[in-house]
């Protein structure tokens, strides 16, 4: 291994088969109490017809099998409790875990969403101090809390502008979306039933204000912007930008994904934005769990508040209740209310740092963003030379004339410790580098990072092919992901 | 740090930002609490709403056991705390776990394919109706009305911008199980999909076997949904559906006020390439050993933009992995036994109370109070600390007398010999 290599040494890992493979007839590991009822068969209370035998091939695995199958699994992940966790725009901070244990107090774990509002109080509550908050923080005016992940909220708020716009006599037909936007963007525009227009961005990296001027039409009903955009970068006139909408009757919808770079500095309410959504398990901490749960509130301004989902939370007296009776309302996007288990964690993060710790997280994202820009960019070109947020993009320039791109970079960071940063995205950089340290990274974390990246750069110099067969030191050596979409095996067979 | 970078203080790291775009106050927001302050104010919110007091409220979200595994094991911080697994040689630990998760979807299932979740049920529904339509091309979506009002709901909004008519077709009056006459009336060249639940919103099994002939005959894609998984123990599984998409609520995942949860949507092997979602293939690594890693990216946000086939992101992925340690700790004899002891209670209660609906149910069913007022029937069982059930008149008006009523392995005999009392 490679002297450069601090923060990692290699220790054996255990095997594992699947599930399936280590059962065995006969095996369980669940108590049931026994039935205080009599028991009845099945298919005589069903109908033969509508029962099944035995589930084929379901596991048969002891109690003790079931903890070391998943905790050996649990050793071949990396995690932000093992280091830093450097994805651009997926804002991978530390999870705190009295937001866990907040999420597991019974009386918030276990209320029914039918149980009689006389007896959800409590779980009314936390959810109305929570739109509060992110009233507070995003300087908007009403917010739902029903959309379970940022491009549900997405879907939600350009249902919002349809029927904002239906509403004055013309739901318009296109979306305008710059080059540098997330995946989603066009996707949720696509579903919400718009045409996508994508904007070239200027030499900058921002929204081209001249291009946008002629784009908007009155066929435009919104531009989907992100702030800071996905370069890390302020979008400078987003006041222009907005007005430039409103000029025409169309809206401004900011994807919130970046919005740890704005809590407490600025708010998209007072620059121009109409709807927007936050992803609480970005700027909020609540735990990505290898992929979700998420939660995605859209806030508003008043113009829009009448089409917001039902049900509502209204006070009547000193209760809670839920309003349904809105008849402006877009349609329900999920059932009930929302993750909330989801909205009491971030609740209990936005509590434990109170509005001065909020934006002093914001400005420590900031300072750990910068520094590590500094420390790499006489190694790796930046995208654009404007200053940082919360992230920074640089482009495999470089290494490319070497021979290495950002793909290869990023698996070797695999051998130093570290998950790679988010790769080739977004699609206006060439080879693009993309790294949010996030704020709760320390120092001697981001020097770590800094000097494997330094080194890789080294590497690349002395002996390309080497950073080209990476990763080396892992259990599992490079993945066939070509072969694995060629002929798909998704499920396990006997 | 600040000198690296050649600024003096924090605040000159966004002196760049436009004055009149900066925010300059103090964000109203109380000063930052204590680990036991914050534990407080939950325990004392909790308080005020019923948590574990008995309940005989189902509909879609059911109260089971959740073994102590389940959390021991999805509170690893390797599992909480990572990504999704897009690096694979950093993530075999999550993939294998969402492929094992896929395999057992399908085992319960019947199908051939099972997506590494949705959001929730609700939203499962309108992508499974889009997947029919991309598949067979036609744009028309029925639905029987005793799927989860709710999910209707949820299906109306998003098929409302898809070009995607939606029309519903009755529930029999005296079974509770969907009317195929209705249905037979209104299939037609243009229906993509057929949507049916089982076991359906007042607990009862429906005919799958029946809705699939009809649908196929005419072209169409049979959907099955089901709220209740655990019924999947001793009913039969769906193998006559395309598409399968449903709620995994019931296997650990508390109730939670109604989230988070997880949807699945499985399918038949020629609908692969019409899911939404995240799928995780097997492979192998430059070594050749066996590996895993999300494969068929094609249909996603991420590669395609617009001509995804959906826009979903962010899914329910430690949930899952919360259902899937469950499904391991019961297995193949305790899902089966879970499930009877289900069959079992509501048997029990059923027996005691006058039914709406003729068909086989599950854990749930409506009782018929007949002219007696449903709403003070649920105070006097509140008073005894109970929640009764759902009364229906909210979501089916010509229901205004029923009430629907779950029983799970959880639900006490005494608490039912109460229920029997004051609604009988």
């Amino acid at each position: 291994m490679s002297e450069g290599i601090k923060k990692v040494r290699q220790q054996p890992s255990q095997n594992e088969d699947l599930l399936f493979e280590i059962s065995s007839p006969g095996k369980a590991g669940y108590q049931l109490p026994p039935l205080d009822v009599p028991s009845v068969d099945p298919r005589a209370a069903l109908g033969a017809g509508n029962t099944r035998d035995a589930i084929d091939d379901f596991p048969e695995v002891s109690e003790v099998d079931v903890i070391r199958h998943f905790t050996r699994l649990s050793t071949w992940n990396y995690a932000i409790d093992l280091g830093l966790y450097p994805l651009g725009s997926c804002t991978m901070k530390y999870n705190p875990r009295i937001n866990e244990a907040a999420a597991r107090v019974e009386g918030m774990a276990w209320p029914h969403p039918y149980q009689p509002d006389s007896l959800s109080q409590g779980a009314m509550e936390v959810m109305a101090e929570l739109e509060r908050c992110l009233n507070a923080i995003t300087g908007m005016d009403a917010v739902t809390l029903q959309p379970a992940a940022g491009a549900h909220g997405e879907f939600a708020g350009i249902l919002l502008i349809r029927a904002y716009l239906e509403s004055k006599g013309n739901p318009r037909k296109k979306i305008l979306i710059p080059d540098s936007a997330h995946g989603t963007n066009p996707a949720t525009a696509h579903m919400a039933g718009y045409q996508v227009e994508n904007i070239a961005s200027n030499s900058r990296g921002m929204v081209d204000t001249e291009i946008l001027m002629k784009a908007v039409d009155d066929d435009v009903a919104a531009l989907m912007v992100t702030n800071p955009n996905t370069l890390g970068v302020f979008e400078e006139h987003i006041a222009d930008v907005a007005k430039i909408l409103h000029d025409k009757g169309a809206l401004l919808y900011m994807d919130g994904a970046n919005m740890n770079a704005l809590v407490g500095v600025s708010r998209p309410g007072d620059f121009g934005v109409d709807v927007m959504h936050l992803n609480l398990h970005k700027t909020f901490s609540t735990p990505h769990g290898g992929g979700g749960p998420g939660s995605g509130p859209v806030a508003v301004k008043k113009i829009l508040e009448p089409f917001l989902p039902a049900p509502r939370l209204k006070r009547v007296g000193d209760k809670w209740e839920w309003n349904y009776n809105l008849p402006d309302a877009v349609g329900r996007v999920r059932a009930f209310y929302g993750n909330f288990g989801v909205l009491v964690r971030a609740l209990a993060y936005i509590m434990a740092h109170g509005g001065d710790g909020l934006k002093r997280a914001t400005l420590d994202a900031v300072l750990n963003a910068n520094y590590l820009r500094k420390r790499l960019e006489k190694h790796y070109q930046i995208a654009y030379n404007e200053p940082s947020m919360h992230e920074c993009v640089f482009s495999d320039d470089i290494q490319k004339k070497l021979g290495a791109d950002t793909g290869n970079i990023a698996k070797r960071l695999i051998d130093y410790g570290f998950h790679p940063y988010t790769v080739s995205f977004p699609l206006i950089v060439h080879g693009a580098l993309m790294i949010e340290p996030t704020e709760t990274e320390s120092k001697r974390e981001l020097d770590l990072f800094a000097d494997a990246l330094i080194s890789i750069a080294e590497e690349i110099e002395e002996n390309v092919e080497f950073v080209k067969q990476s990763p080396h030191s892992t259990r599992t050596s490079k993945v066939d992901e070509v072969g694995a979409a060629r002929k798909p095996v998704v499920r396990w067979k006997r | 740090m600040l000198d690296t970078i050649g600024v003096s203080s924090l605040e000159d790291l966004v002196a760049h930002l436009p004055a009149a775009v900066r925010y300059n106050d103090r964000l109203p927001i109380p000063d930052g609490k204590s680990e036991y302050e914050i534990l407080d104010y939950f325990r004392k919110l909790g308080e005020t709403n019923a948590g574990l007091q008995a309940s005989f409220l189902g509909a879609g979200v059911y109260r089971h056991y959740r073994p102590v595994m389940v959390d021991t094991i999805v509170s690893r911080g390797e599992f909480l705390t990572s990504y999704t697994p897009y690096q694979a040689e950093m993530a075999q630990g999550t993939l294998t776990a969402i492929f094992e998760f896929q395999s057992m979807i399908c085992q319960l299932t019947g199908m051939d394919v099972a997506n590494a979740s949705m959001y929730d049920a609700s939203t499962a529904v309108p992508e499974a109706a889009m997947m029919a339509m991309r598949a067979t091309g036609r744009s028309s979506v029925l639905v029987a009305r005793n799927v989860h009002p709710e999910y209707r709901e949820v299906l109306g909004t998003y098929a409302k911008f898809q070009g995607m008519p939606v029309q519903e077709f009755a529930f029999d009056a005296e079974s509770g199980q969907a009317n195929f006459d209705d249905l037979a009336t209104k299939l037609t060249s243009d229906t993509a999909a057929v949507i049916l639940q089982s076991p359906n919103f007042f607990g009862i099994v429906e005919d799958v076997k029946q809705a699939a002939a009809l649908a196929h005959e005419k072209g169409a894609l049979l959907v099955v949904i089901f709220s209740e998984a655990v019924a999947m123990g001793i009913v039969a599984p769906p193998r006559d559906a395309d598409i399968v998409a449903g709620e995994l609520q019931s296997f650990a995942i508390a109730p939670s006020y109604g989230g988070p949860f997880a949807g699945i949507i499985a399918c038949k092997e020629k609908l692969i390439r019409q899911i939404p979602g995240r799928l995780v293939g097997e492979t192998k690594d430059k070594d050749g050993r066996r590996a895993f890693c999300l494969t068929l990216a094609t249909r996603e946000q991420h590669i395609r933009r617009e001509k995804a086939t959906s826009n979903i992101c962010t899914n329910q992925a430690l949930i899952a992995l919360m259902a899937t340690v469950f499904m391991s700790v019961y297995g193949k004899e305790g899902l089966r036994e879970l499930a009877t002891q289900n069959l079992s209670k509501a048997q029990y209660l059923g027996a005691k109370l006058k039914h709406r609906f003729s068909g086989p149910f599950f854990n749930e069913f409506v009782a018929d109070v007949g002219a007696k007022d449903v709403a003070e029937m649920n105070r006097a069982l509140e008073a005894k600390k109970i929640i009764g059930g759902l009364p229906l008149g909210r979501f089916y008006p010509e229901l205004k007398n029923g009430v629907l009523l779950c029983c799970t392995e959880m639900t006490r005999r005494e608490d039912m010999d109460v229920v029997a009392e004051v609604m009988a």
